[in-house]
């Protein structure tokens, strides 16, 4: 094992780790900081694999941005100290539901890539750009109108819609 | 910068000075603003520790060390006792990739200023789990205007940067200040004051503080933080001052150059001066403007700073493929 191997095992089980207290964390605002640590893990499992821009865009818009909405409306609701009630029924049910899509994805990575090593090759930000830019530009562009479109909606439904007011 | 060291000695070298940077220089900011603001408000001070005052900051540090550190019994534990760790640790990290001259940098990374302004963004947390868990009411409200503020001031601010990050055509803080040229002055200098106003914002600094506004919510998120706690908090501060003046410096006033900045040192004095004077305008800004309204900051965020920053971004475009 290199380096890089055991450094990767450790945010990976960081990640791992925390993304379990997440879901059985008492309290909602305790999950979401949980949450938190286990985006910023992910951040660093791309960090280790050499994809830079997609660890540093993971934290500014995951850590930096959704996650502090997810705070502040918890704090908004004054619903973050509410302990968390589930039955054991939706508890299996969650439990089944995470297991079925770990081991879909892991089957589709293992068949799509194989057992092999592949040699890491994170691309550099010139190649993202080009990617985003230039090749992918159709379904990017669409994407980010799909998204003004949500968020047009959204204001739209927050106003009440105009006629019932 | 010694390149034929090991590599093990060379990165725990660069940690120290940085460390050593990180913990001096909020301190010396610390210390002009207590001088700076009592000369321009014409109040004395205190001037009885050393000579004209300069060792009231040891004073301040050794009263915050006696202090007892309490934690309230509403409060949630874990959360309220990590919260000045989650807010202070940012800014070391953002200071390590920070370029002081051209090889005065401790991590040359290429994506450098998407990761100042990637792990300065999680600093906020740190905020909202004061807020939070100080269980106070003061607080929490301070934590929602804090989180409300943070995120409506990090759109332009983040905009204002990937505008000179187009101009020079790199991520890299040591490739925007080798593209840098004097004429940028002019035709970045929209977006260096929407980055200007946005980092006091950012830094919850007066005009901006609503937040903490005493008259308003006590102290905010801060109101239940005591001894060296609440010290880390304040230094988190200074730090971030020092981390945005320094920022303002490599993205708008060309960093290290200057005339004689072939010579290293020189070249890092220059960047030094120039955050210098940076710092100083965050302090005047504090003396001299009274703390907006909290609908009056969301507003300027959206309706004035915004399309400015976007404005600026389209400016920059069209400058960039007629240059080309």
């Amino acid at each position: 094992m290199s380096g890089l191997d055991v450094l990767f095992l450790a945010v990976g089980l960081l990640t791992a780790g925390s993304a379990l207290l997440a879901v059985t964390a008492g309290r909602v605002l305790h999950a979401a900081l949980w949450l938190v640590v286990a985006l910023l893990g992910l951040a660093g499992c791309y960090l280790v694999l050499g994809a830079e821009l997609v660890a540093l865009v993971q934290l500014l818009v995951y850590v930096g941005a959704v996650v502090v909405l997810i705070l502040v409306a918890l704090m908004l609701t004054r619903a973050g100290g509410v302990p968390v009630v589930t039955s054991g029924g939706q508890r299996a049910g969650a439990a089944v539901v995470g297991a079925a899509t770990t081991l879909l994805l892991g089957t589709a990575l293992v068949g799509s890539v194989g057992r092999d090593r592949v040699e890491l090759t994170g691309p550099d930000n010139a190649r993202v750009a080009e990617g985003i830019f230039g090749v992918y530009v159709w379904p990017f562009e669409l994407l980010s109108a799909l998204l003004l479109l949500a968020l047009v909606a959204g204001v739209a439904i927050a106003r009440g819609g105009g006629k019932r007011s | 910068m010694p390149s034929e060291l090991p590599l093990l000695v060379e990165v725990a070298l660069k940690a120290a000075v940085v460390l050593a940077v990180f913990l001096t220089m909020p301190l010396a900011l610390g210390q002009l603003e207590h001088k700076v603001m009592g000369h321009m408000q014409g109040r004395l001070g205190p001037m009885e520790a050393g000579p004209h005052g300069i060792l009231q900051l040891v004073a301040d540090g050794i009263k915050f060390v006696q202090k007892e550190d309490v934690t309230p019994a509403a409060a949630d534990r874990p959360v309220f006792r990590l919260a000045p760790a989650v807010a202070l640790i940012p800014y070391l990290v953002a200071l390590a990739v920070i370029p002081f001259g051209a090889a005065w940098v401790a991590a040359d990374v290429p994506g450098s200023l998407l990761l100042v302004l990637a792990v300065t963004s999680v600093g906020v947390i740190g905020t909202l789990m004061a807020g939070w868990g100080s269980g106070n009411k003061y607080s929490l409200l301070g934590g929602m205007r804090a989180g409300a503020q943070l995120v409506s001031y990090e759109l332009p601010l983040v905009i204002a940067a990937a505008s000179v990050a187009m101009a020079a055509g790199t991520l890299s803080l040591t490739g925007i200040v080798q593209e840098w040229s004097w004429w940028w002055l002019l035709w970045q200098a929209p977006a260096a004051l929407v980055f200007l106003a946005a980092s006091v914002a950012e830094l919850q600094r007066t005009p901006f503080d609503a937040p903490i506004a005493d008259s308003e919510v006590v102290f905010g998120p801060l109101t239940e933080y005591t001894g060296l706690r609440f010290a880390f908090f304040l230094l988190a501060e200074y730090a971030g001052m020092v981390v945005m003046a320094l920022l303002f410096t490599v993205l708008f006033l060309g960093g290290w150059r200057g005339p004689w900045d072939e010579i290293a040192v020189v070249g890092v004095l220059w960047t030094l001066l120039k955050a210098a004077v940076v710092g100083v305008v965050f302090l005047w800004l504090r003396v001299a403007w009274p703390r907006v309204r909290e609908d009056q900051l969301q507003r300027f965020a959206w309706l004035v700073l915004l399309p400015v920053a976007l404005l600026q971004l389209a400016v920059t475009g069209v400058g960039v493929v007629v240059l080309q």
